[in-house]
């Protein structure tokens, strides 16, 4: 995009093998919807998984077999494929599979267990239990995680901040949708889902204002032709630039949950069905982190001396608020909320080392964080006192009795959020920090430092958890893991072989992430 | 690592190569065994418990071959490396990592093995009743893994995974009998104390990784001496903080004691003989580092000189027999972290004694067992007495231990604490006489405490004879062939191993390639002079405690003892006082949690967490549940930054 207007509406160029993957996803979820309208209701809940899970699988293996090769700037600027999207849209689609199948878990039930079978239904409501009586699901949560998917895959590879704030809209209002579509705790779900709302709006309106702010400033909302007026310095209103950059940043950072802007994490995360909420923890975080990246690194690089300072102050402040309050929290949902919290301010610290190692540390941290996070929602979904989820701390007491497995897998999820030797935690941690040591200047070492220290309240956290899941007596409550259905099985398998892999083995990873780190513009 | 390149171009430490290129498998074999043990499962119940042991023993004959084949080459090149496993490949952060056998790590894997082993086999016939037996040994071979890994890890980083490698074992093993809620609040306290240390561990890596670049011991070791000595310092206080929680130094002694309620072999293995001394290691290990850094050398012998004491005066009032047994182990670390603190004169003996430490306490230990087994788990000593005419091979391997432990010539721990003794007086100033008569005064206590706990066992009126009501009668009886063959070798070496490895310096000059060498300084008083010292309150210490607990009757329950008694059985209030600095402030805010109350996380175990939660609950009001005030906070973090670089800028 220029600063002139053109003169008249010229179709641009797309390069549909590079996009490909986005347009399979984005046309399966249409399908979806089609599906919603005219199939049969019973057979929704089959027809709607097998879409999404069948659309994923071929977006991914066309993304592996096919766009690798499209290394490229398309559709009028406003598309950018390069080493760091395919990476994190790689990261997105194994996220969507393994969130797709920890979702479509029934339990022996007709339809998604996690979902209510009306959502429009008032909680409590004599048509709500008709519902369910009658068999009704919320199948259209696939189409909708379809959407958010397709917002995600958007939104790392947007190369300007209009085609970026459209991918942000269009992952969000789904994500808004499934958090108040929880079939147990309604209220609670509900009320989530219009916080998370309320404030998505409040930051999007950040976005908005910081990105006009940045097309004043540079006279163009292309990433490139920001950086190039940067470098310049030719623009008449010089005063917009920082102000635009940090209302951008905003924006990005509530996605992620940065401290002060996390307020929602806690609420949303408790509030939406289990198995959305790791979907949502891993992908969203992934997404957002990746636009952060091309935002920073592509387009404002150069003014970093300006606001390099203060987003290191929201990464410090977010590691230690986000290990400090996971410390008192009585709810296992709320617990991994602020978890994440820390961790963003971790994955935060590897942005800032302005160096291509930064970048393949970030996004080796994201997919770690992610695999994990997913299986670790799975696992919590499984764990049940009478009926619905046993989220209160207390009623984890003594699982590893009865439930070695379950509370073995858990043990080594936690194992790598706290960052121990040998899991992906470790490595990732190391991955991120490095570069923040080694680029960062004092800065980076005073973050690093933190980090660690950081690590080691929310270590203490995570320690307490697996303490309580093995050497205390349980409550009175009859806790018990539910059996998963092979679907949730393979997620949570392969959430926790890429924790060990990851710890073990990151040389592979490791190396592709290093080898894709570099932006195009 | 472009050390690895530095090194081939200097030819420093050379490839391994013949037996020395199998090393792996001395860290392969036991992690095997674990891992067998582990995922086979019930299959594995009847054999399990033999192949552990044999594997165990097959790291020990690899690691005689190997110190063999060093023994063979030349000072200078019997240092070796092998592998070189590229860990994590992240851009120029090449994190490559390997295994060092140098004259240091073999010496503590031929300890770690040897004794492991032992203590495998005694075991077999300790743990033959019990249901979990298996996983037992799953994890007494996962612990001998990751001590081995420990000490022949090539760089600070892979040191610290085997570091959190033995803090699990130790965890897992100390909270074994988990079914009793106080041994699992035991194994929940070792873990958060130690969490403390890591921290201290995972900041010097850091702080590594920014001074030099790597985390390699090679490169580190190679800058450190040109780093500064403010970088110095730092990094030497915080490895002396991993040292002092994994070592159970002052201040972070606590949890030692409350261990013991893991399975006896455990304490021998674990909390004698290896793991507690990886802080030693870690501190000679990093010598160059605290050469560096006067202070914080300065730091290490003051934390030694304080715990010798405080172990030995905890160790005087304690009626549990492991429990007293555990006082003396952080007592006579002390001693070795004071060697450790003088510098090269100290290195060497520290590690000395750090052998013939292992073995006469691992069967010191392994006698306590052996009684708790003859006296149905009675670990009260004032109920013992008299015990050796029952077990004669368990008395006459204590008393083996017992000697060598007070410093008897020509027992092994004469060799070696008496030189520490010698190293203390060395030096200028305040520092040989303070250092030195701490020393001095310590031998004469752990004189005291330790006969007065093997006469109070084997000795004096049998307390055992008339039961009391509740208590089943007692028979003791000398335990079994796989029991006591241990104890026997392990005696044998409390006997012999000092006169043996110090004929000639033979350990000093083994190690010197690595700690380097020391000038011939002289102590400030003469040696004979204090050799005679140590001897007379040695004699002294021995001869009170035989006036109080063989030839007078010891009393079935305690008095009340003067103020210091009460005090040291209270381990000079260590807990309380971890309460009152760290605890209390959060406590009143923690305990709204349910899950702490009672028992898990509450009482000593939370101290610094608590503290953190206290805060964390007062942080957590912002969390209001309203829209609007989550939308203020938000606005507030805009105006804040916005307003901030405005300024800045």
């Amino acid at each position: 995009m220029t600063a002139l207007m053109p003169t008249a509406f010229e179709a641009v160029t797309v390069d549909y093998a590079a996009v490909a993957p986005m347009l399979i996803v984005v046309g399966a979820a249409l399908v979806g919807v089609l599906a919603e309208a005219f199939a049969p209701r019973l057979r929704r809940h089959a027809i709607q998984v097998g879409l999404a899970l069948a659309a994923l699988v071929a977006s991914f293996a066309f993304l592996a077999l096919v766009s690798v090769d499209h290394h490229t700037v398309t559709a009028g600027g406003s598309i950018a494929i390069d080493g760091p999207a395919l990476f994190l849209q790689g990261g997105l689609l194994i996220f969507a599979i393994l969130g797709v199948l920890t979702m479509s878990e029934r339990f022996g039930g007709r339809s998604a267990d996690a979902f209510t079978p009306m959502g429009a239904a008032t909680p409590g409501s004599p048509a709500e239990s008709a519902a369910d009586r009658a068999g009704y699901a919320t199948s259209e949560a696939f189409p909708l995680t379809m959407f958010a998917v397709f917002g995600m895959l958007m939104f790392v590879s947007a190369n300007d901040l209009i085609t970026m704030f459209v991918a942000l809209e269009v992952l969000s209002l789904p994500l808004y949708v499934l958090t108040g579509l929880a079939r147990r705790r309604r209220l609670l779900s509900q009320e989530a889902s219009l916080k998370y709302f309320i404030l998505g709006a409040f930051s999007s309106a950040f976005f908005l204002f910081g990105a006009a702010l940045l097309y004043g400033y540079a006279g163009s909302s292309d990433l490139a032709d920001i950086a190039t007026a940067i470098t310049t310095a030719n623009s008449a209103y010089e005063g917009l630039l920082l102000p635009g950059v940090v209302l951008v940043l905003i924006g990005l950072l509530f996605k992620i949950g940065a401290v002060p802007f996390h307020s929602w994490t806690p609420d949303a995360y408790q509030g939406a069905p289990s198995p959305v909420t790791g979907f949502m923890a891993a992908a969203t975080k992934l997404a957002a982190f990746g636009a952060i990246l091309r935002f920073t690194y592509v387009g404002v690089e150069s003014s970093r001396l300006e606001w390099r300072l203060g987003v290191a102050a929201i990464a410090v402040l977010t590691m230690v608020v986000g290990a400090v309050l996971s410390v008192t929290q009585t709810d296992i949902k709320r617990l991994l909320a602020y978890s994440s919290v820390a961790h963003a301010g971790f994955i935060l610290v590897g942005v800032l080392a302005f160096d291509v190692t930064g970048v393949s540390g970030v996004m080796f941290y994201l997919l770690a964080y992610g695999l994990a996070t997913i299986a670790a929602f799975a696992i919590v979904a499984l764990v049940r006192s009478g009926g619905s989820e046993a989220t209160h701390l207390s009623q984890w007491a003594g699982l590893g009795r009865n439930h070695p497995v379950v509370a073995g897998i858990f043990a080594l999820l936690l194992l790598a959020f706290a960052g121990i030797p040998l899991t992906s935690g470790f490595t990732a941690k190391f991955a991120a920090f490095a570069p923040a040591i080694a680029h960062g200047g004092l800065a980076g070492v005073v973050m690093v430092v933190v980090g660690v220290l950081a690590s080691a309240v929310t270590a203490f956290v995570y320690f307490r958890l697996i303490v309580l899941m093995y050497f205390t007596e349980p409550t009175g409550d009859k806790v018990v893991a539910l059996t998963p259905s092979i679907a949730s099985t393979i997620a949570i398998t392969v959430g926790a072989l890429g924790t060990v892999i990851l710890g073990v083995v990151p040389g592979p990873i490791l190396d592709l992430a290093g080898r894709v780190s570099q932006f195009i513009q | 690592m472009n050390s690895l390149v530095q090194l081939a171009a200097e030819g420093e430490v050379a490839a391994a190569t013949g037996i020395t290129a199998y090393a792996w498998l001395l860290v392969g074999l036991p992690l095997l065994g674990a891992a067998l043990l582990l995922v086979g499962g019930r299959v594995t119940n009847a054999w399990g418990h033999l192949l552990a042991t044999a594997l165990s023993w097959a790291s020990f004959v690899l690691g005689f071959l190997i110190v063999l084949a060093m023994a063979g080459r030349g000072t200078e090149e019997r240092a070796a490396h092998v592998g070189g496993w590229n860990w994590v490949p992240a851009g120029q952060f090449q994190l490559e990592t390997g295994l060092l056998i140098d004259q240091l790590s073999i010496a503590f894997v031929l300890l770690i093995t040897f004794v492991g082993s032992l203590i495998h086999v005694y075991s077999i016939g300790y743990m033959e009743h019990d249901a979990d037996r298996r996983k037992f040994f799953a994890y007494l071979n996962l612990f001998v893994a990751s001590m081995l890994l420990l000490v022949l890890a090539d760089s600070y980083l892979l040191l610290f995974v085997g570091w959190e490698g033995v803090g699990l074992a130790s965890y897992l093993l100390i909270g074994f009998w988990n079914h009793n809620p106080a041994y699992a609040t035991a194994a929940n306290k070792a873990f958060f104390v130690n969490r403390v240390g890591d921290v201290g561990m995972s900041v010097a890596i850091m702080v590594m990784f920014f001074t030099f670049g790597a985390v390699d011991f090679e490169t580190v070791h190679a800058g450190a001496a040109e780093a500064g000595s403010t970088a110095m310092t730092v990094l030497g206080l915080l490895l002396l903080l991993g040292a002092c929680a994994k070592s159970a130094q002052f201040p972070l002694q606590s949890w030692l004691g409350d261990a013991m309620a893991g399975p006896t072999p455990v304490s021998a293995l674990i909390h004698a003989a290896t793991m507690v001394t990886a802080g030693v290691y870690l501190i000679v290990r990093s010598h160059t580092i605290f050469n560096a850094a006067p202070n914080a050398q300065l730091a290490v012998a003051v934390v030694g000189a304080i715990t010798l004491l405080y172990g030995a005066i905890v160790g005087c009032a304690k009626d549990d027999i492991k429990k007293a047994l555990a006082a003396s182990t952080m007592s006579q670390i002390g001693y070795m972290m004071l060697a450790a603190g003088l510098g090269p004169v100290g290195y060497a003996f520290a590690i000395f004694h750090l052998v013939t430490h292992g073995f006469f306490k691992a069967g010191m230990f392994l006698g306590a067992g052996s009684v708790m087994h003859g006296m149905n788990d009675q670990v009260n000593m004032r109920r013992f007495g008299g015990l050796s005419s029952a077990m004669k091979i368990t008395w006459v391997t204590f008393g083996l231990g017992w000697l060598a432990i007070l410093g008897v010539p020509p027992f092994s721990g004469f060799w070696s604490k008496d030189k520490i003794i010698e190293s203390a007086f060395i030096g200028e100033g305040w520092r040989p006489w303070v250092f030195g008569f701490v020393a001095l005064i310590g031998a004469g206590i752990t004189a005291f405490y330790m006969s007065r706990l093997f006469f109070m066992t084997f000795h004096g009126k049998k307390r055992w004879v008339d039961a009391r009501e509740g208590e089943p009668e007692y028979h003791p009886h000398e335990s079994p062939l796989t029991m006591t063959v241990p104890m026997i070798v392990l005696a044998v070496g409390s006997g012999v191993l000092g006169l043996a490895l110090s004929w000639g310096g033979t350990f000093s000059h083994w190690l010197e390639p690595v700690v380097g060498e020391h000038g011939d300084e002289h102590p400030v008083l003469a040696v004979p002079v204090i050799m005679g010292l140590t001897l007379l309150l040695v004699a002294g210490g021995a001869a009170y405690a035989w006036m109080l607990y063989w030839r007078d009757t010891v009393p079935e329950t305690a008095p009340r003892g003067s103020l210091l008694t009460q005090a040291a059985r209270a381990d000079l209030y260590q807990d309380a006082i971890n309460e009152g600095l760290f605890m209390r402030p959060g406590t009143h805010l923690t305990r709204a949690l349910v899950f702490t109350d009672g028992k898990g996380v509450d009482g000593v175990t939370g101290s610094l967490a608590a503290s953190i939660g206290g805060a964390s609950s007062r942080l957590r009001r912002l969390q209001t549940g309203y829209a609007r005030s989550y939308a203020l906070t938000m606005l507030t973090g805009v105006v804040v930054v916005l307003g901030a670089l405005w300024v800045m800028n």
